[in-house]
């Protein structure tokens, strides 16, 4: 049984780019726990031979012609930011 | 008789007579939609301007231009999007966020002569199985307005139960088409992975979402299917196989139909009022001439852990894209770019949300790749096979599609396992792929119970003429809420 502690969370957390308080962390390391110790019934089965499925149609090397389409219009793209100029996504800053 | 009372070939009856114009109806489906609405909470957004205009242009347009669907309308689910109609996933990190092009089965509709009359409320980017995860509001099941509708897609399924609207679309990635439209006593179809575009849905596990139809009769779901099937270039994964007309499926022959009905399907945790309306169910489709004989699906067991492990990992992969940056919710308390990711998301995402999102971040993780995530696609294999194996003997599978019908809101929210269990018999479709439909089948306790379907890979016919012999033999989809009664239209 995998124990998932506060710490381990709040790493999961980072990566995830989630804040979390330690109050929460420790909610969430209790429901994770569960959640995670309930899938390890998987390791029942033997799946040394087994061959993985990523998606369950026999699809390969989908792919358009080499052509160029046109792109969305730049005011259309922008319809939906909320702070930009001259075109350009206005975004905090990156480096101090 | 209302118009609600109406299937889609009545009402295009009404239509092609002038006895009815396209404005009337969809000023009749609004006027519907605002009487009961304040009580079932299906509807997010209301398309109302448009929808009066387009009608309006479309009672000039000649007969002879008219399909099935025309003039008739529809409510579409809030992950699936629409230019110009804001378009949320239930979730607050899309507040206001208002497309700026149509998914393909949006553009099917149009085609078709639809009316898209709203967005319909859901499960937050679809993850969960009551509609209690949406931060907008919690949809109420029209059977019975204290318990739960289903979901992800239960405005989807509770606005037809209703009569709101005759037909829907919704989503299901684990059983969020069918679940609900169990819990709310009407059809609800999830097509062959690939069969429907997926361009425009707002991704959640990329290799199990697919979008279906939800209406009142089995004939009707088969012609909005026939409107947004087939292969679209703008999803890689939309399958490039020929579209047939569903409806001529609808023969009610179903002489020599052998049907596998599995055991695991009857296990621990479903109810004896659910055993019994399948058991029931086939002894109809015995009358019909079909025969059936018990088999065995045997990892079936180890389908929901599966879907937890993929679905999240997939989950954790797609949500990374809200960043606050291009479109949505952004947080007020940001000094560094890291922060601002951060907080927006926290801010932006609700707990369910976050718990997939770490739980798929965690079996992604260095360390942990190989032990959850990569078994559980092998599992998938063993899964996958289960049902080709079935599918070599028999024409359909046939179970409950839920353990139990509809809970109380509020009963199991803070129990994630538990709202994970209801899924255990419509999860196994998607990790394999195949078609599979849910249609009424019965009651416990005033509330409604579903008949599961599958069918073989691209065989969505075969469940179609099942599912409409069914019902063709049965009275259970003519049952309506208490609901119903409360609008004039």
């Amino acid at each position: 049984m995998a124990k998932m502690t506060k710490e381990e969370v709040i790493e999961v957390a980072h990566l995830a780019r989630l804040a979390i308080t330690d109050e929460e962390a420790v909610h969430f390391a209790d429901q994770l726990e569960a959640i995670t110790n309930a899938m390890e019934l998987l390791n029942e089965l033997d799946t040394e031979n087994v061959e993985p499925t990523t998606h369950v149609l026999p699809l390969v090397n989908v792919m358009r012609k080499d052509k160029s389409i046109e792109g969305l219009p730049r005011e259309m793209v922008m319809k939906n930011v909320k702070e930009h100029e001259g075109g350009q996504v206005r975004v905090p800053t990156i480096l101090d | 008789m209302k118009l609600a009372d109406k299937t889609a070939k009545e009402l295009q009856e009404l239509l092609h007579s002038k006895e009815l114009s396209i404005a009337d109806l969809t000023q009749a489906t609004f006027q519907r939609i605002k009487d009961l609405d304040p009580k079932v909470d299906a509807f997010l957004a209301l398309n109302e301007e448009q929808a009066t205009k387009q009608a309006a242009e479309m009672d000039q347009m000649e007969a002879g231009e008219r399909g099935p669907l025309f003039g008739l309308p529809i409510g579409v689910k809030d992950n699936i999007v629409t230019e110009g109609l804001e378009t949320t996933a239930s979730s607050l990190i899309l507040k206001g966020f208002n497309p700026i092009y149509n998914a393909t089965v949006v553009d099917k509709l149009r085609e078709a002569g639809m009316v898209i009359v709203g967005k319909l409320n859901m499960d937050e980017f679809a993850m969960g199985s009551s509609n209690e995860n949406s931060y907008y509001k919690n949809t109420k099941n029209p059977w019975n307005l204290e318990t739960v509708p289903g979901g992800s897609s239960g405005g989807s399924a509770a606005a037809v139960a209703a009569g709101e609207v005759p037909f829907s679309l919704g989503s299901d990635t684990g059983g969020s088409i069918r679940q609900p439209a169990a819990f709310c006593g009407v059809v609800g179809m999830k097509p062959t992975y690939g069969r429907v575009s997926r361009f425009g849905l707002i991704a959640y596990a990329s290799s199990f979402d697919q979008i279906g139809p939800i209406t009142r009769t089995v004939k009707d779901n088969a012609l909005l299917l026939n409107a947004i099937s087939g292969h679209d270039e703008k999803d890689s994964t939309s399958a490039n196989v020929e579209v047939p007309d569903f409806t001529a499926a609808l023969t009610g022959d179903i002489q020599g139909l052998r049907i596998g009905v599995p055991k695991e399907y009857f296990a621990e945790g479903v109810s004896e009022a659910s055993k019994q309306a399948v058991k029931d169910a086939l002894k109809v489709l015995e009358e019909k001439g079909a025969t059936w004989e018990e088999i065995s699906l045997p990892h079936s067991k180890y389908a929901l852990s599966t879907y937890y492990i993929l679905a999240s990992s997939e989950a954790s992969s797609n949500l990374s894209r809200f960043d606050g940056i291009r479109y949505g919710y952004r947080t007020e308390k940001a000094g560094s770019l890291l922060e601002f990711y951060m907080n927006t998301r926290s801010e932006g995402f609700g707990d369910e949300v976050k718990r997939r999102i770490m739980l798929g971040t965690y079996a992604l993780s260095s360390g942990y790749y190989d032990a959850y995530y990569k078994k559980a696609q092998k599992v998938r294999t063993l899964i996958k096979q289960d049902f080709d194996k079935a599918f070599e003997n028999f024409d359909v599978i046939v179970g409950p599609t839920t353990p139990t019908p509809a809970f109380k809101i509020g009963e199991i929210i803070d129990d994630p396992l538990t709202m994970y269990a209801n899924d255990i018999l419509t999860i196994p479709v998607n990790l394999a792929g195949v078609p599979a439909i849910s249609v009424p089948c019965g009651f416990e306790g005033g509330l409604p119970l579903g008949l599961q379907i599958i069918g073989n890979y691209f065989d969505e016919e075969t469940v179609y003429r099942v599912a409409d012999a069914f019902e063709q033999a049965t009275e259970f989809h003519k049952e309506t809420p208490q609901t119903w009664e409360g609008a004039a239209q």
